[in-house]
């Protein structure tokens, strides 16, 4: 039987005309070929009294319940810049992109708010995967990433400002603290992926040079939840401070069955770098009481900038939302941005990125500054202590914001890690 | 008369294919470098649609694992692209990890010919050897498909758990060059953008050649009835073996343009979703179509992009949505469309009612007598 020859030719048309039609949506014929990687940056998104800015986080998948948060707090931040009469006289437009916890969607949707919709900066990413796909597509076009989280380190992009800790900034302090305060053998234990296992070898070294001891090291799947296993090796090494660097919902089966082994943060030290006010929310107190974590900003912080954002945050999102150290960061990252551009006169990312150098603003974690040369941000550390409300209490800070060294120049011990 | 016909129609047919290749060659003079570069990315799907279709469609083979062979051939082309970016260093994950020397099974990939042969060897082999230990048991339908889910498990596994050696879950990212030509220009984009053309051209066409052959008849008899044919004298097992091959390295051909276009690798694209998500492009373009599991998987693809960017917050409904209107009212895809306006259709009938030709049929129904 002659397969039907009519529809096949009928099918072809319509195929080739979805094709161009489809991908050739919104497309508008000027902007063909032609269009070199310098103007889409050049043009920086400014148009008709309005300054498109990008948010990119995952609004979906497993991250989108940490990153909805950030989106808020930029959000609000924008809305405040714009009730304030706007950055150079221009009102602020965000345009939403999801990242769909899928690291090539990152790429893309960044790739597509730079030469598509020419947005002056973009503010997204959470996890270091999602950063490492939009890295090499910001640097190519020239766009510029705010980019909200603590993270490993190792890094220093010239079109990315870091606004979260880099290492020297949240570990490194925190394990001298707890060397001093809490004892010599530490346990790591962490999810297994870049930021936990590069945390962990710059540990490691730290732990060579400033009299530790290692006691164990062990790396779970995302999203594993059984650690009866773990637990028993722990309590055969019987370490003074567990160094927790897991990631999402294995904290929660984690301390759940930490307690249920008995073991309280009275018999050993637990100290978490992704452990936050929201996320004690999803373990809950009873479980995380006593337990420590280190960070930049707790909203307990006691700024008076803090005290605003906290209040303006509860009332445009809800009473029993809390803020958190990354929510901060991607509010903190808009001021910044928006004191850059008014710095500059432009919203072209080279002006931008001059005008940043050295700029200060009054966080609500306390005074910040943008160091010039690698784009991190001065932060101050500080360890805080889960307490009955969920909130922290700071048992001790740096004092004054700390330079960052997101390749721990700084440390002689740290020279392996450099490369 | 009827001779004439055909003829005609024929000639027509192949006018509309010469339309559309040059349509595809010209879209950069039309699109911009962003579009152009989805473009590219959506028809290295439909290479993938296409080898899925040589192996669901016309051998009703269900392969839920299709994204570890575009991975593996994604991978492959990675491991190329990182070395030559790293310039002779080790590349920085594994630096980060604590390696300090290039692992053996990198070096072959600092060949870019060798990298482009191991990326179609090894997903080939994979799948011969997948292949050889199910086909020629007669392991076949669910428990084949649930075989290749375990495999997707065991891939995806190893490469986010060997973080020094596989990059972990960032996957490999942060190239420059291929072959000492920027990838960041636009030149070099287009041309990638018509190599890829030209592959899925290529492919389109071998597909088109081994479906029309005596090998493609035997292979929808499979699909229709593989004890028939085994009792006719034939080997299914090796017919399934070499179509599933065939589509291995066709989807690992397809995983090295992807990672030209999109320049990122990591697991979360060969995992379960991706893999089930390739078969949907298949089901709705309309399987057992060739230029309809193309289609599927350009379409389905253009409309995640623009769902996502219309509605960031909302458009895994409309996705959901559009994957249930078409399995409800089209059981045999976009393509089944134009099937309806065939004259010697029974309209007024769904497609699985109708039930005649055997062509679009599932072969799951083993020992089933075809009525056409």
């Amino acid at each position: 039987m002659r397969k039907g020859l009519f529809y096949q030719f009928a099918l072809l048309i319509v195929a080739v005309s979805m094709v161009l039609a489809g991908c050739g949506a919104n497309n508008e014929p000027a902007s063909s070929g032609t269009n070199a990687p310098q103007e889409s940056s050049a043009s920086g998104g400014s148009d008709n009294g309005e300054i498109k800015v990008g948010i990119l986080h995952s609004q979906s998948g497993t991250m989108a319940i940490s990153e909805t948060s950030v989106i808020d707090a930029e959000m609000m931040a924008i809305e405040e810049i714009n009730a304030a009469g706007g950055v150079l006289g221009k009102k602020i437009v965000p345009v939403l992109e999801d990242g769909a916890s899928d690291w090539p969607t990152f790429a893309e949707k960044a790739r597509k708010l730079i030469s598509e919709d020419k947005v002056a900066t973009v503010f997204g990413g959470w996890t270091s995967a999602s950063r490492k796909a939009m890295l090499p597509v910001f640097e190519e076009l020239n766009g510029l990433l705010w980019y909200p989280v603590q993270y490993e380190g190792l890094e220093a992009s010239p079109n990315i400002f870091y606004t979260g800790a880099t290492t020297n900034q949240q570990i490194v302090p925190s394990v001298t603290w707890l060397l001093e305060n809490r004892g010599k053998k530490v346990y790591l234990l962490g999810s297994d992926y870049v930021f936990p296992r590069t945390a962990n070898l710059i540990i490691k070294e730290q732990l060579k040079a400033e009299g530790g001891e290692l006691a164990g090291e062990e790396y779970t799947p995302l999203g594993h939840t059984d650690y009866s296993t773990i637990i028993s090796k722990i309590k055969a090494a019987d370490p003074d401070i567990v160094y927790n660097t897991l990631n999402g919902d294995s904290n929660v089966a984690f301390f759940k069955q930490l307690k249920d082994a008995g073991i309280t943060a009275e018999d050993m030290t637990t100290l978490s770098v992704s452990v936050a006010e929201e996320e004690i929310r999803g373990i809950g107190v009873d479980v995380l009481a006593g337990h420590l974590a280190a960070w930049n900003y707790y909203q307990t912080t006691d700024t008076p900038t803090n005290a605003k954002f906290v209040e303006s945050y509860k009332a445009k999102y809800g009473a029993d939302r809390v803020t958190a150290d990354p929510i901060e960061a991607g509010y903190t990252a808009v001021y910044l941005w928006a004191a850059a551009v008014e710095k500059a006169g432009s919203t072209d990312v080279a002006a931008v990125k001059e005008a940043a150098k050295e700029l200060e603003w009054d966080a609500p974690s306390g005074k910040v500054k943008i160091d010039g040369e690698t784009q991190h941000i001065y932060k101050t550390v500080r360890i805080g202590e889960v307490q009955a409300d969920g909130q922290f209490k700071e048992l001790w800070n740096s004092g004054e914001a700390v330079k960052p060294d997101p390749f721990l120049k700084g440390y002689e011990w740290a020279a392996s890690i450099q490369q | 008369m009827q001779l004439t016909r055909i003829t005609g129609n024929r000639l027509w047919i192949l006018g509309a294919y010469l339309v559309a290749a040059a349509a595809l060659f010209s879209a950069p003079l039309v699109f911009s470098d962003f579009r152009l570069n989805l473009l590219a990315k959506f028809l290295a799907f439909a290479i993938v649609a296409l080898g899925l279709d040589l192996i669901w469609g016309y051998t009703g083979i269900l392969s839920l694992g299709h994204g570890i062979f575009f991975g593996l051939g994604a991978y492959a082309m990675a491991m190329y692209l990182k070395l030559e970016a790293s310039g002779g260093k080790l590349p920085d994950f594994m630096g980060w990890s604590g390696l300090k020397e290039l692992p053996l099974f990198w070096m072959p990939f600092e060949n870019f010919g060798a990298a482009v042969a191991l990326g179609i060897l090894i997903p080939a082999l994979l799948a011969l050897g997948l292949g050889y230990f199910t086909f020629r048991n007669r392991i076949r339908g669910v428990y084949f498909t649930i075989l290749t889910q375990a495999l997707v498990i065991i891939t995806t596994t190893l490469l986010v758990g060997q973080q020094a050696f596989t990059g972990g879950t960032n996957g490999v990212t942060g190239y420059s060059t291929l072959l000492g030509y920027s990838l960041a220009s636009p030149e070099t984009k287009r041309v990638l953008y018509w190599v890829t053309v030209a592959v899925l051209i290529g492919i389109f066409i071998l597909c088109r050649y081994l479906t029309g052959s005596r090998f493609g008849k035997v292979l929808r008899a499979i699909r229709d009835g593989e004890n028939r044919v085994r009792f006719i004298g034939y080997n299914p097992a090796v017919y399934q073996m070499v179509i599933f091959t065939v589509s291995a390295a066709i989807a690992g051909i397809a995983g090295m343009l992807f990672v030209l276009h999109v320049g990122i690798i990591s697991p979360s694209m060969l995992g379960i979703v991706p893999s089930i998500e390739m078969v949907l492009w298949v089901a709705i373009g309309g399987r057992g179509t060739l230029i309809g599991a193309a289609l599927g998987a350009i379409l389905m693809n253009w409309a995640k992009s623009e769902f996502s960017t219309a509605y960031p917050e909302g458009w895994l409904f409309f996705m959901g949505a559009m994957f249930v209107i078409a399995v409800v009212f089209l059981p045999k895809g976009v393509a089944g469309l134009f099937q309806w306006r065939g004259k010697d259709r029974k309209k007024w009938l769904p497609a699985w009612a109708r039930g005649s030709g055997g062509k679009l049929r599932t072969g799951e129904k083993e020992g089933s007598v075809p009525q056409g």
